[in-house]
């Protein structure tokens, strides 16, 4: 496909003995949503951990865009353009909305060793940030410190700063853990609005929304790839049935 | 904003008290309170690492006393030496030995940064305090003050106490100003992001470890400026000048006034060094009557002494509305 922008090939993590995540292959592509899905233990954060290069690979290999970024730093991968949010809420709980926005679009500065003028007074860094927070829907809460936030409001939160550093992937670990229902269906309608201009790489618990957003979905148990395919394919899949969901689950999703 | 109106007003008012105290002021006090302002721009370097950045240096005093040891090595015996060679020198040094230490120690981080920092500054200490060259344990003069001519004009004259005074009183402003800006800049939000969350800094996109390179050196360069003024105010050096017990005065100061606010080390600075004199002058156990003030400070005033004047601040406004 012309418009793929991440592969793996298969690429594995091991702890000691334990194989956290053994050959996984997947393709990610604009305007498209992957999701990840598998029971505790399974091996995504783990998986999102090395795309994001928090973790580096044991084996296989990572290609971004036609370069190959396997072991990458966490911050070359981001400024590359790969943005991740995180399963547990990873904000700046002193600062506002705003300056947390502020902060990662900075980011794309070509450097922030500048030393003299104010940090506020950068208009491209202000625009994108005030960009990403309206995208996320927290332009109302722009001047609240984060500490101050709903949950699902902090959820945003990691989600707007995010897409202010301007990420062509997005690799998002559970966006919608421990949201209300109203919340939640805030947060899918924010995803769904992402997804056409955005790779999307979608770890989530919450079926109905994995089946609402994703066009593929992978299906992982004890480190491995089981199945992957459509919804349709999956919800069909005998092996997904029996292996991991074999429950009412997938059955109304 | 009322808070940050108050603490210009408060700046404003100290700048001009240290501005007129000289006209009344003995020489005495004029010579302690240059003594406190030094040890106020050594105190703010280090706050920059501790109290913006979040690393704890127990080794600060390398800087500081590596630059006092450059400009007595340089200084003649019989004359002056210019303080346009031998500062930017001693800077220079202070700069260059921040970035290779902070090159090694910057892998670490909590209290393994903390012992890591510690160990270095006692290498250095103990290199000097076992080397003849240096003077040994003895330490080294500094016959007389840096000269500040330049092609035959003399804009003022170190070894006038008064002089002295008002350069060194120039040099705290313009640190704590420069410091200020820094601190609003990119970096200063890059350097602040860090303090809070390097993990969430790293995915975000920065190289966290440049960042904090670059913020080890100004701090270093700072205390190098204090370091030098130091051996030039008393005209003599040792090795005990980059002791952890020196670095560890400076954290005592950043604690005492309130770290992360640039402005409390200033006052810790103040307060403990005039403390110290009241306490001397009271017991001879006044070391023990000092180590007891600062732990109640540390205890009952966990945002030192410029935290306590923000709440009394906010106080009387509450009681004015």
């Amino acid at each position: 496909m012309t418009d793929t922008v991440l592969q793996t090939h298969e690429l594995s993590k091991r702890f000691g003995g334990l194989a956290a995540v053994s050959n996984v292959s997947l393709e990610l592509n604009v305007g498209r949503i992957h999701a990840v899905i598998g029971p505790n233990g399974a091996g995504k954060s783990t998986l999102i951990n090395m795309l994001s290069g928090d973790l580096s690979p044991t084996s296989g290999r990572i290609v971004y865009r036609g370069g190959e970024i396997t072991g990458f730093s966490a911050d070359r991968i981001s400024r590359l353009g790969i943005g991740r949010s995180y399963q547990k809420t990873n904000i700046f709980l002193g600062f506002t909305a705003y300056e947390n926005c502020r902060l990662a679009a900075q980011s794309r500065l070509p450097s922030s060793m500048r030393f003299f003028r104010r940090a506020t007074t950068y208009h491209r860094v202000r625009d994108a940030a005030e960009k990403a927070l309206a995208q996320a829907g927290l332009e109302n809460r722009a001047g609240t410190l984060a500490s101050a936030l709903s949950h699902g409001e902090q959820r945003q939160l990691e989600i707007a700063m995010c897409l202010a550093t301007s990420p062509k992937l997005l690799l998002l670990d559970e966006p919608l853990a421990g949201m209300g229902a109203e919340e939640s269906a805030r947060m899918v309608e924010l995803l769904k609005s992402l997804a056409a201009g955005h790779a999307m790489l979608l770890v989530e618990h919450d079926m109905d929304a994995v089946f609402t957003l994703a066009e593929v979905l992978t299906v992982m148990v004890n480190g491995c790839v089981l199945e992957s395919g459509t919804p349709e394919q999956i919800r069909a899949s005998p092996a997904v049935r029996e292996a991991y969901l074999g429950t009412e689950d997938l059955a109304h999703g | 904003m009322p808070a940050s109106r108050a603490l210009t007003i408060a700046l404003f008012v100290g700048l001009v008290a240290l501005a007129l105290f000289p006209l009344f002021g003995d020489k005495y006090y004029i010579q302690l309170l240059t003594k406190i302002m030094i040890m106020a721009i050594f105190a703010m370097s280090l706050d920059l690492l501790v109290g913006y950045t979040g690393l704890v240096s127990l080794g600060h005093a390398a800087f500081f006393g590596l630059a006092g040891y450059v400009l007595a090595m340089m200084a003649p015996q019989d004359a002056a030496a210019s303080l346009w060679i031998t500062l930017p020198a001693a800077l220079g040094g202070a700069a260059l030995a921040a970035l290779i230490i902070g090159f090694l120690v910057l892998r670490t981080s909590g209290i393994y940064f903390i012992m890591v920092t510690l160990a270095f500054a006692q290498m250095l200490f103990f290199f000097i305090h076992d080397s003849k060259y240096f003077g040994g344990s003895d330490g080294a003069y500094v016959y007389f003050r840096p000269t500040a001519a330049l092609t035959g004009v003399q804009l003022f004259d170190l070894e006038n106490f008064n002089h002295f005074y008002y350069v060194v009183l120039a040099l705290m402003a313009g640190v704590y100003v420069l410091l200020q800006v820094i601190l609003r800049s990119p970096f200063g939000a890059v350097i602040v992001g860090i303090r809070t969350n390097e993990h969430r800094m790293r995915s975000l996109g920065y190289p966290t470890f440049r960042y904090k390179l670059v913020c080890f050196v100004i701090g270093g360069t700072v205390a190098g400026l204090a370091g030098y003024f130091n051996a030039a105010q008393f005209g003599f050096v040792n090795p005990e000048l980059l002791s952890w017990h020196q670095s560890g005065i400076a954290l005592m100061m950043v604690l005492l006034g309130g770290m992360g606010t640039l402005f409390g080390p200033v006052l810790g600075a103040f307060a403990m060094i005039l403390l110290e004199q009241l306490f001397q002058g009271l017991t001879e156990h006044w070391l023990l009557v000092m180590g007891g003030f600062i732990i109640a400070v540390v205890l009952f005033l966990p945002h030192g002494l410029y935290g306590l004047a923000a709440q009394l601040g906010r106080k009387r406004e509450a009681e004015n509305d």
